[in-house]
């Protein structure tokens, strides 16, 4: 994890030199896949990537998290069950829910260790169609206050990619109603529900907002020429995920927007 | 040596996509009679000597903490079998 590779030349935005203090944690389990895709979107929105192993017992002075997706401990017992317990994740868990509210981003198999590990609600349980699914999906920002969100407007939609096998989020009547009434629905799928997830939920957040997870992968959409727009012109751009990143840059610098 | 089964059921009211793929396979191979399919999970945890209250004990605490998840599961049964 130290230089930007040469392919995918063309950056994506003028990345503002203010934000390079800021050091957002990647966290690598055995078996994840997205953590350098992570690391590389930390770095294209400006920030500083540091990569954290999940037998790590302290956290360092990373000043955020973003735990990757893949197939931690290929997906054994549950998605996410074994990595939930690692020797990092309690170091997590306590600074999320610590008066600093460290900032977590949980994507795909990260979101299903965030439920794993109660610092979201609910489950994902295999997709409703049974297969896996990979495609580039539209999503709209429903809460543009959360941590990983602030350069959104509510209400915009997005593009990108999606790719899972249990990704049909789950929750009883009530959590889900008490999600919706206090604005923790951060993102929906819009168009097609990719895999059954009630009420659409592609992503929610803890009451606080620091902690947010979701299926789709926004890492994979950063770069002009490597996102959605460049296969199948299905709407958005190449870059639509790039906010998720310069929301939290720009949140630990201090000043949104 | 002896055994601690821990049998884990989907929870009743979450609809379970692998045994409905299980009930529509069924009737392609004849077996007509099954109108629903559940599938659970079975975990064996070997013990070295005997089964005390205080194993038995962490054997469902590790039921309720790691084997299953309460959101989505529940844990059904948990016994001992002799070998």
């Amino acid at each position: 994890m130290t230089e930007l590779p040469l392919i995918g030349e063309a950056i994506a935005v003028a990345a503002e030199p203010r934000l390079a203090g800021a050091r957002i944690g990647v966290v690598t389990f055995p078996g994840t896949l997205d953590d350098r895709d992570a690391a590389r979107a930390v770095r294209l929105a400006g920030g500083t990537a540091v990569p954290l192993w999940h037998a790590d017992t302290t956290l360092g002075d990373v000043d955020a998290v973003v735990i990757p997706g893949g197939f931690s401990y290929g997906d054994y017992l549950r998605a996410g069950a074994i990595a939930r317990f690692a020797p990092l994740m309690s170091k997590i868990i306590d600074a999320a829910n610590s008066d600093a509210k460290l900032p977590v981003l949980g994507i795909c198999n990260g979101f299903q260790i965030l439920t794993e590990s109660h610092l979201l609600p609910g489950s994902m349980i295999k997709n409703d169609h049974l297969k896996f699914m990979c495609r580039d999906q539209v999503l709209r920002v429903e809460n543009s206050n959360t941590a990983w969100t602030l350069d959104y407007e509510s209400g915009q939609e997005i593009t990108v990619p999606l790719k899972n096998q249990d990704g049909q989020y789950i929750a009883d009547e009530k959590v889900l109603d008490a999600l919706e009434a206090e604005g923790r629905v951060v993102f929906r799928y819009v168009g097609f529900n990719p895999n059954g997830s009630r009420r659409d939920i592609a992503g929610i957040s803890n009451a606080a907002g620091n902690v947010v997870g979701l299926m789709p992968h926004p890492e994979h959409a950063v770069e002009v020429g490597f996102g959605p727009e460049s296969l199948d012109g299905i709407g958005g751009s190449d870059t639509d995920g790039l906010g998720f990143f310069t929301s939290v840059l720009n949140k630990i610098v201090g000043g949104n927007k | 040596m002896p055994r601690i089964v821990v049998d884990v059921m989907p929870k009743p009211e979450i609809l379970d996509p692998q045994g409905k793929a299980i009930v529509g396979a069924l009737p392609r191979l004849g077996f007509t009679s099954f109108s629903s399919v559940r599938q659970g999970k079975r975990f064996e945890l070997t013990v070295d000597g005997e089964v005390t209250d205080a194993i038995l004990a962490q054997a469902r605490e590790a039921a309720e903490t790691l084997l299953s998840n309460p959101v989505i599961e529940d844990v059904v049964n948990v016994e001992v079998v002799e070998a």
